[in-house]
């Protein structure tokens, strides 16, 4: 496919050279294990209950979580600063700053309308003036 | 009305049986035109030998001029058909008065209003959007194609296939009968058995697949084929408002297939995200769907703010004012867009903190956007402005606009929202906004841009007929709303009691009545044009004295754009290249490689409509086969090597020679 039929038909013009690296096996490797021990570690978390208090665990969880997301946007994303002249991590904060209003947002609105609209019992009803 | 039972179900068919077939006699009589009409185009097709050249001219096409104008035209038929649902509605709520029940029953209203909103938003405003951004980003940016121009073709089949199942929704079962969002809990199974909400899911989820690769190949296209010298800070701000709306499809739109997919699981898997009981909460649907749904609106808007500059500069003889003041306002609001979604719940009870953050940042948003209008007054000023149609359609949208951008920060006190919420003075804002913004915005580009993609001008005789016949339509159909809303008419309704009301319907319909017209004035002035392609000719490539590199080629460009990749210096490359002298190349051509057409983009929509229509009808054998068909015929494609072909350099010459003897001509 490399040199056969490429679709990308301006790639000789200007842009040469600015490929993002692909990855080496021993970076895959690598990548690998330690997706496969930040999923071990929860899991064990969860089956042992090392930790007592749920909340806490699910915290600890999340982390482990986020670490993960780090790990693959680094060992199989190959994302750097450096890569496609930083637009990768242009559109990576872009994202990060989308999501975190989205969820932040969402909760924020939920919280509210859940305690603004919870149902009303019998008894505040006839509380009302 | 009789309740019908739709609860027949067979192995080879699903739902679908012979009472799927509507009985309204306005549906079987349309349905009857449609038939005839289908036979008389397929008839004439056959008779002028023109499935050939369609297929192998356009439809597998993976030019992005032909993609651009096939968007257009779908977008142009949808229109037609959003428009004839307003109209059916302007027609009922004028006449259902005084113990008058009207001319549609519940059902088919519902149903109307429904089509209505979701073909003008999702197959009207983004085709015209998408087919704009299609044909004239990679010109402007000086590329010969997108950057992944399969993918493109691909994206234009999908958005179709949507558009077909909800055409096909109208004869066969029925659309859904919920307003253009389908909030839960009436579009959960509960409240909505039948196949109306269905057909919307799985419309929009196929067209979605089609918005969301669309919006990616655009961003790579702008962010990796610019010309050699076109920095970020001198794109053409028509590009950079694509660049950004573009970035806003695919931040937005997963959200969306993500609330499609949870109501889907609600209403097949019979999941609880959304419904009554069971722990589903309804309003999170709400929350969702317009963390998308505002996006959305400037996605739909912010290219258009791209075509208003981009005709102001031209038809003004001087560079726009504010460039980077307009590039940054343009950035603002995508930003600020995803912080304001809250304003269309209001009423739903968050409170006062939540209320009054979302009140703030929804006038926060107007501000970069008058900046914008300043921006615009400001290239006019002191300009020689030729009042050509595209410049009287950008004067006509400044004026309706701020209107409509009034009313929106109105609607964005939550007090007063709390009085106006859900009542017509809404529609009349949001139909302020999206005919004074996008759709003039599309007759400005349409009249501005014709010429490039055809070869010749349109009319203007009929194109001022149409404009003078839609500015007051316009204000004729939508300012009695405003008065109605105020005095507390609620949207959707079907009947009146009040007869002292029917007076602003009356008006309504006339407005209605005044569009029609300059909708027809419209169609005629393009069959005009072609009529008279040989005295509107434009053998120049630049007739409005352009500034961007797209008035640079010839009209139409030819398949590859441009023989030699432009080299810009400046914001507005052409008119520097015309200040500059800059001499076209006439000789030293080289072969041009070029993306090979496929049919597979086609093929594996109409497979997805089988699938969609198969999910909708319960079909289960018909959506397995037709899901592994689209996977199967996916993967096969990966294997086709064929993918491109190089122009010869006779051929290029040969086209060059052509337009240099053709531009001395028309010096001489």
């Amino acid at each position: 496919m490399a040199d056969h039929a490429h679709p990308s038909h301006r790639a000789d013009d200007h842009h040469a050279g600015d490929h993002g690296s692909h990855g080496s096996l021993r970076d895959y490797m690598v990548g690998f294990f330690l997706s496969a021990i930040l999923t071990a570690i929860p899991f064990w978390l969860v089956m042992s209950g090392a930790i007592a208090d749920r909340q806490a665990s699910a915290m600890v969880i999340m982390a482990f979580a986020v670490v993960q997301i780090v790990v693959h946007m680094i060992y199989f994303l190959h994302m750097n600063t450096k890569a496609e002249n930083g637009w990768t991590v242009m559109a990576l904060i872009f994202t990060i700053i989308l999501v975190v209003i989205a969820l932040s947002g969402s909760l924020w609105v939920m919280y509210h309308l859940n305690h603004n609209m919870m149902p009303m019992a019998a008894h505040d009803m006839g509380q009302l003036p | 009305m009789e309740a019908v039972d739709h609860s027949h179900w067979s192995p080879l068919l699903g739902r679908l049986w012979w009472d799927a077939i509507p009985t309204e006699p306005i549906v079987l009589a349309t349905f009857a035109a449609v038939v005839l009409g289908g036979l008389v185009v397929l008839g004439a097709l056959t008779y002028f030998k023109l499935w050939t050249y369609l297929w192998k001219e356009w439809f597998t096409s993976v030019d992005h001029k032909k993609i651009g104008i096939m968007y257009m035209v779908l977008g142009l038929v949808m229109f037609l058909r959003g428009f004839a649902d307003a109209v059916m509605m302007r027609i009922q709520q004028a006449i259902a008065f005084n113990g008058h029940d009207g001319y549609l029953t519940a059902h088919h209203y519902d149903q109307v209003f429904t089509a209505h909103g979701v073909i003008m938003i999702f197959f009207v405003a983004m085709p015209f959007v998408t087919g704009l951004m299609n044909y004239i980003v990679p010109l402007q940016i000086g590329a010969r194609d997108v950057s992944f121009p399969f993918l493109n073709n691909f994206s234009f089949w999908m958005t179709t296939s949507g558009a077909v199942l909800v055409m096909m929704s109208l004869f066969i079962g029925e659309f859904a009968q919920t307003g253009w969002l389908a909030y839960p809990p009436l579009s959960n199974l509960a409240y909505s058995p039948w196949v109306g909400v269905d057909y919307y899911i799985w419309a929009l989820q196929i067209a979605g697949v089609g918005t969301l690769l669309s919006g990616v190949n655009l961003i790579a296209t702008i962010v990796k084929l610019r010309a050699p010298g076109m920095t970020m800070m001198r794109m053409p701000i028509f590009t950079w408002t694509a660049l950004c709306t573009n970035i806003l499809i695919v931040a937005a739109f997963p959200v969306l297939t993500a609330v499609m997919t949870m109501l889907t699981a609600d209403r097949y898997l019979h999941f609880n995200f959304f419904t009554n009981d069971f722990g589903g909460n309804a309003m999170m649907y709400v929350n969702l769907i317009w963390i998308w749904g505002h996006p959305e609106v400037y996605i739909l808007i912010l290219p258009l703010f791209g075509v208003f500059s981009e005709v102001t500069a031209t038809f003004c003889g001087k560079r726009l004012f504010g460039y980077s003041s307009m590039v940054y306002a343009t950035l603002v609001i995508t930003i600020l867009s995803y912080v304001v979604w809250l304003h269309h719940f209001f009423t739903m009870g968050s409170g006062a903190s939540v209320n009054s953050f979302f009140g703030i940042t929804t006038m926060v948003i107007s501000i970069p956007t008058g900046a914008k209008l300043f921006n615009w007054l400001f290239t006019m000023y002191r300009g020689r402005i030729r009042f050509e149609l595209p410049m009287m359609w950008t004067v006509a949208f400044m004026l309706t606009f701020v209107v409509g951008g009034m009313t929106g920060v109105l609607l964005a006190v939550p007090p007063a929202d709390f009085v106006l919420h859900n009542s017509l003075f809404l529609i009349a804002h949001f139909h302020n906004v999206i005919i004074g913004g996008v759709l003039f915005g599309i007759f400005a580009a349409i009249n501005f841009w014709w010429p490039k993609a055809f070869g010749f001008r349109l009319d203007p005789f009929w194109g001022k007929v149409s404009f003078w016949l839609w500015i007051p339509g316009f204000w004729f159909a939508f300012m009695p709303l405003y008065i109605l809303g105020l005095m507390g008419v609620t949207r959707r309704m079907r009947v009146f009691d009040d007869p002292s009301l029917q007076i602003w319907f009356g008006i309504a319909a006339f407005g209605a009545f005044l569009i029609a017209l300059g909708i027809a004035a419209m169609l005629v002035q393009f069959a005009v044009s072609i009529r008279r392609r040989e005295e509107l000719k434009d053998v120049t490539g630049d007739p409005w004295d352009g500034r961007t590199l797209e008035w640079a080629t010839s009209s139409p460009p030819p398949e590859y754009n441009f023989a030699f990749t432009p080299i810009v210096h400046d914001i507005d490359a052409w008119t520097d290249m015309k200040r500059c002298g800059v001499e076209r190349p006439t000789e030293g051509f080289r072969p041009i490689h070029m993306p090979r057409g496929t049919g597979t983009g086609l093929i594996l929509a109409a497979l997805s409509t089988a699938f969609g229509f198969a999910m909708i009808w319960y079909i289960w054998w018909l959506a397995a086969a037709s899901f592994a068909a689209i996977i199967g015929y996916a993967i096969a494609h990966t294997f086709n090597y064929k993918r491109d072909y190089h122009i010869p350099v006779e051929t290029v010459a040969a086209t060059e020679t052509a337009r240099t003897r053709q531009l001395a001509e028309a010096g001489a």
